[in-house]
């Protein structure tokens, strides 16, 4: 147990947070009219405030609190970095969006933190416990978020089914854990992987096991866990599906890593064949359905299942590189992601552009944010110099490093077909006639964050190995 | 001097930068946009220059070359050279866009900017595709020219555009992933991304099998060679005459190099084995394309038939070199039908691209393509007609045009593999003197057709130098092929060499 205060240093980001976010809420009680601004700033700087106070002293890492309970390694810290960075940016592109449909309360950005909390006490998990408080966190604040214009029916039907689903998969992964708990008799995920290294034939760790895979592929929106996503995207206002759909993303594989690589890592023979499974199906049929979509949140939903497809092929892989593939995949898919929904914020000024159609003609309505959607469609859909082509073809390396030709073939002959709706909505903005002149404007803020992010993914297209050797040196 | 300039590198991104110059100066500057594109263009085409002067004939080692580290983790490297292969490619590709800019000069009127900053990136990925030495690099290249190419027949082309440009996109697209694994596995089995590393890394035979093929879909596609030829006529048809034009003066012969500088020496077994393969599809669009396209009513349709049906030669003189070497004409004599292939490569870039812009000519005047709304243009349009029939006639390989080197090397190659090959090769001649002439018969000569004939204006200054520009290239190679073959020589030697060097041998060599 740590027993002064500085010892308590390593988690000075997420104590940080825990006070900012009750600030934040206290603030906007008592701000009055004009709160959002009170609300906004005060939540991008508890972000940019725990950005700092993770980057100020790196020298400890990796360090380990509470009998092992927290840990703070590389690849907490880099996820982490990429959570912040990603929420920030998302803060950014909703704050207008929220303006105009009068959310102008203080709830989303207070829940925003506390999920944000929820992803970082998840990414430092080191046991059980710690794991499904952050997973809990996060879910909670996701289910009121989701909800959060409470006079939308499509929104609080979507809030209602992603809370009963999320649910049922918490139960599941909880049960997993009391399993895993009773086999093992204790929470500590590194003596859980002595025990899972010792007797992984045991049939009740395979249960557990079973039920802790569940888990994680709900979280990642993995077919046939998958149907909370199209949903909770379509349904949820798109300032609350852009906070979904980016950074805990990145949470769901800190999940996966810790759960699975690090925990139960001498069961990966187990484990990979069941996740070959979701990920062929994911990639099946997110890149199918998706092209059946009129609706843009919607078909990223889809294009989303799509990717966790690839994503799980990295982690099943099974080795370093394969680990690392995943993880680059997740932060630049996390990017990408942040960018489509940013785009889908901005252009949602004043009515919902909801529908592929409102993306008609836009590049004579705004050419830079019709270069920047370009970009990010590219990269989704693995064209280079994009960065998402560099996720994908690290992912397939490792899988041909394994000897699964197949997965690969069957991988790319998917992403084929998911080109074609990423090329669709490049062909909306840049075929076709706009339905009106009016010019979009971005406004000052969303605009630049948004340049960033694409330029960004444009960028790390160029030179993607700083981040790539990150990454690779993070789960090494 | 020039030597110690990273002068590849320059060719790469000298356009590339010059077209963020144009779309950030946008349409508003008035003739400004185009006035930077052309200047860009002129700029690495002289920069290019260099590339042909200061070149090594003696030496099939790449030149040029460039290598810096840029994806560590993976052993990528920024890894650019040139040999005799694809020297003449980079200068064709400058050379080409030169033209393109200054052929949209007038003709595009909505979004120019936009349109000259598309054709000069493309220019930039297109020389790295030629100059790439790591396959990562070739990939990202390869397939990141497709983006403005895709945009270029979706904004500025006909009324069937967006159909074109997605099948075009996704043809092209499965093609290459396919491709994209067969890299990765290399990778997975020499260790590092280097295209010559493949070239020398042991393969069995059914590994060897599997890449071929991989390759041979996304190369395929690119030629194209029959039956996946569908989207080219397609994409032809709608795109803009700027975008025919690079589609099939530089694009085509992407996938042909891409036989000569994956499939040949990285799988030489597979490609012994399977060359009957490649000689059947290669006559089948040479005789049935010709025929093909001798029906058609739509010009540009017709000139895109045409491509097929040449480059379907170009594909039959890089695959005999086995029944050549079999048959004892020894290496010399194989290396005349890689030769002859490209020389009808580089012929054709120009030969095609200016028939393209020919018809670019007549469809900016009269807004059709269909042959039977002309007729009796020469009455009008003197000039152009005279230019027309030199490229009809280079076309069709009237001795003294370019057209007819590549066309002679080939057929004569293919005698020594086997009489059979040169005799179906050899309507190719006759197929295309029916095609071409039977075109500009109906549309330069005869009696005017219509009042919109008798209207048309002739060349103006700015199509003069495009046209002749091509028609002085076009000439100078048809009289004088020995500069452009000379560079090929040891480069097409050493190509003969690996290509026949089994690698299954090598690998029971050493296991």
């Amino acid at each position: 147990m740590p027993s002064t205060l500085t010892d308590l240093a390593p988690m000075l980001p997420e104590i940080w947070l825990a006070a900012m976010a009750c600030v934040v809420l206290v603030a906007d009680v008592y701000a009055g009219r004009g709160r959002i601004t009170v609300a906004y700033l005060l939540a991008q700087l508890s972000l940019l405030g725990a950005l700092w106070l993770l980057l100020r002293d790196r020298s400890a890492v990796p360090v380990s609190l509470f009998d092992g309970a927290f840990l703070r390694d590389e690849l907490a810290d880099l996820l982490k970095l990429f959570v912040l960075a990603l929420t920030a940016a998302a803060f950014a592109y909703a704050r207008g969006y929220l303006r105009d449909r009068g959310l102008e309360r203080g709830e989303y950005f207070t829940l925003g933190l506390f999920g944000v909390l929820g992803m970082m006490v998840l990414i430092s998990a080191g046991s059980l416990l710690t794991l499904y408080l952050g997973l809990e966190l996060l879910a909670l604040s996701l289910y009121a978020m989701v909800a959060l214009h409470r006079d939308s029916l499509e929104a609080s039907e979507a809030a209602m089914k992603y809370f009963v689903l999320g649910a049922l998969a918490s139960g599941m992964a909880l049960y997993g854990i009391s399993l895993l708990y009773g086999v093992t008799g204790t929470l500590g995920l590194d003596e859980v992987a002595r025990a899972a290294a010792a007797d992984g034939a045991d049939p009740v760790m395979l249960l557990a096991l079973a039920f802790v895979v569940v888990g994680v592929a709900f979280k990642l929106g993995a077919v046939p866990f998958h149907m909370w996503i199209p949903d909770v995207y379509h349904g949820a206002p798109a300032a609350v599906a852009l906070y979904v759909g980016a950074a805990p993303k990145i949470a769901g594989f800190a999940l996966a890593m810790r759960l699975l690589v690090e925990g139960l890592g001498g069961l990966q023979g187990q484990w990979a064949d069941m996740l070959t499974v979701l990920a062929v199906l994911s990639l099946a049929v997110g890149n199918v359905v998706a092209i059946a979509q009129t609706n843009i949140k919607r078909m990223l939903g889809y294009s989303t299942i799509s990717h966790m497809g690839f994503l799980l092929l990295g982690l099943l892989a099974g080795t370093r590189d394969g680990y690392g593939a995943a993880m680059f995949y997740a932060l630049t898919y996390a990017l990408m992601a942040a960018g489509a929904f940013g785009v889908v914020a901005v252009m949602s000024r004043g009515c919902e552009a909801e529908r592929l159609d409102d993306y008609r003609g836009l590049n004579a309505r705004n050419p830079w944010l019709a270069f920047l959607m370009l970009v990010l469609m590219f990269s989704m859909a693995g064209v280079p110099p994009t960065v998402g082509f560099y996720a994908k073809l690290t992912v397939l390396k490792a899988v041909i490093d394994v000897g699964a030709l197949w997965l690969a073939v069957l991988a790319v002959i998917f992403s084929v077909i998911g080109a074609f709706y990423y090329l669709r909505v490049v062909k909306l903005m840049y075929f076709d006639e706009p339905p009106q002149e009016a010019p979009v404007h971005a406004g000052l803020e969303a605009g630049t964050v948004l340049s960033v992010n694409g330029l960004a993914v444009l960028g790390l297209g160029i030179l993607p190995g700083a981040l790539l050797a990150l990454c690779l040196q993070a789960v090494g | 001097m020039l030597a110690d300039w990273p002068l590849l590198s320059l060719v790469v991104w000298t356009p590339i930068v010059g077209g963020v110059l144009v779309l950030l100066a946008g349409d508003r500057a008035g003739t400004g946009a185009k006035r930077i594109a052309l200047a860009f263009a002129l700029l690495t085409f002289a920069l290019s220059i260099p590339l042909f002067t200061g070149f090594d004939r003696d030496t099939a080692l790449m030149q040029f070359e460039e290598r810096v580290p840029w994806i560590p983790a993976f052993d990528i490297y920024y890894h650019l050279g040139v040999d005799g292969i694809s020297m003449p490619l980079n200068l064709l590709t400058t050379f080409a866009t030169v033209l393109v800019v200054i052929a949209g000069w007038e003709v595009i009127r909505e979004r120019p900017a936009q349109y000259m900053a598309a054709f000069l990136v493309m220019e930039g990925l297109m020389v790295g595709v030629f100059s790439a030495l790591d396959a990562a690099l070739f990939y990202v290249f390869w397939e990141g020219m497709l983006i403005p190419m895709f945009l270029v027949i979706g904004m500025w082309g006909g009324p069937r555009r967006v159909y074109a440009t997605i099948k075009f996109f996704l043809y092209t697209f499965l093609g290459s992933v396919l491709m994209l694994v067969a890299l990765i596995y290399l990778y997975h089995k020499s260790g590092s991304f280097s295209i010559l590393d493949y070239h020398q890394v042991p393969l069995g035979m059914r590994e060897q099998l599997l890449i071929f093929l991989a390759f041979l879909v996304a190369f395929a596609v690119k030629v194209p060679m029959w039956p996946v030829h569908t989207w080219l006529p397609d994409a032809h048809v709608e795109a803009p005459t700027g975008g025919s034009v690079i589609l099939a003066a530089i694009m085509l012969k992407i996938g042909a190099y891409g036989f000569l500088r994956f499939s040949l020496p990285i799988t030489p077994d597979a490609s012994a084995a399977l060359d009957w393969l490649m000689i059947l599809l290669s006559l089948v669009a040479v005789v049935y394309i010709g025929f093909v396209a001798l029906v058609q009513e739509d010009m540009k349709k017709l000139i895109a038939y045409s491509s097929i049906a040449h480059m379907g030669l170009v594909t039959l003189g890089f695959f005999i070199l086995y029944t050549i070497a079999e048959r004892g004409s020894g290496l010399r004599g194989a290396a005349l039908g890689i030769e002859g292939g490209l020389v009808q490569m580089i012929s054709h870039g120009f030969i095609s691209g200016a028939l393209f812009l020919c018809v670019g000519v007549l469809y900016d005047r009269m807004h059709t393509r269909l042959i039977r709304d002309y007729g009796g243009v020469v009455n009008t349009m003197p000039a152009f007609a005279a230019f027309a029939v030199l490229f009809a006639m280079a076309n069709a390989g009237l001795p003294g045009t370019s057209g007819f080197v590549g066309e002679f090397m080939v057929v004569l190659a293919s005698f020594k593999a086997d009489p059979w090959f040169a005799a179906l090769a050899a309507t190719t001649v006759v197929l295309g003197a029916a095609y071409t002439l039977w075109l500009v018969k109906r549309v330069v000569f005869g009696p005017v057709a219509n009042e919109r004939v008798a209207a048309l204006r002739d060349l103006d200054a700015r199509e003069y130098v495009v046209l002749g520009a091509l028609a002085l290239a076009v000439i100078a190679v048809g009289v004088w092929p020995d500069p452009l073959t000379e560079v090929m020589h040891a480069s097409v030697e050493n190509l003969v060499q690996q290509a026949t060097s089994s690698k299954i041998q090598m690998l029971a060599a050493h296991p």
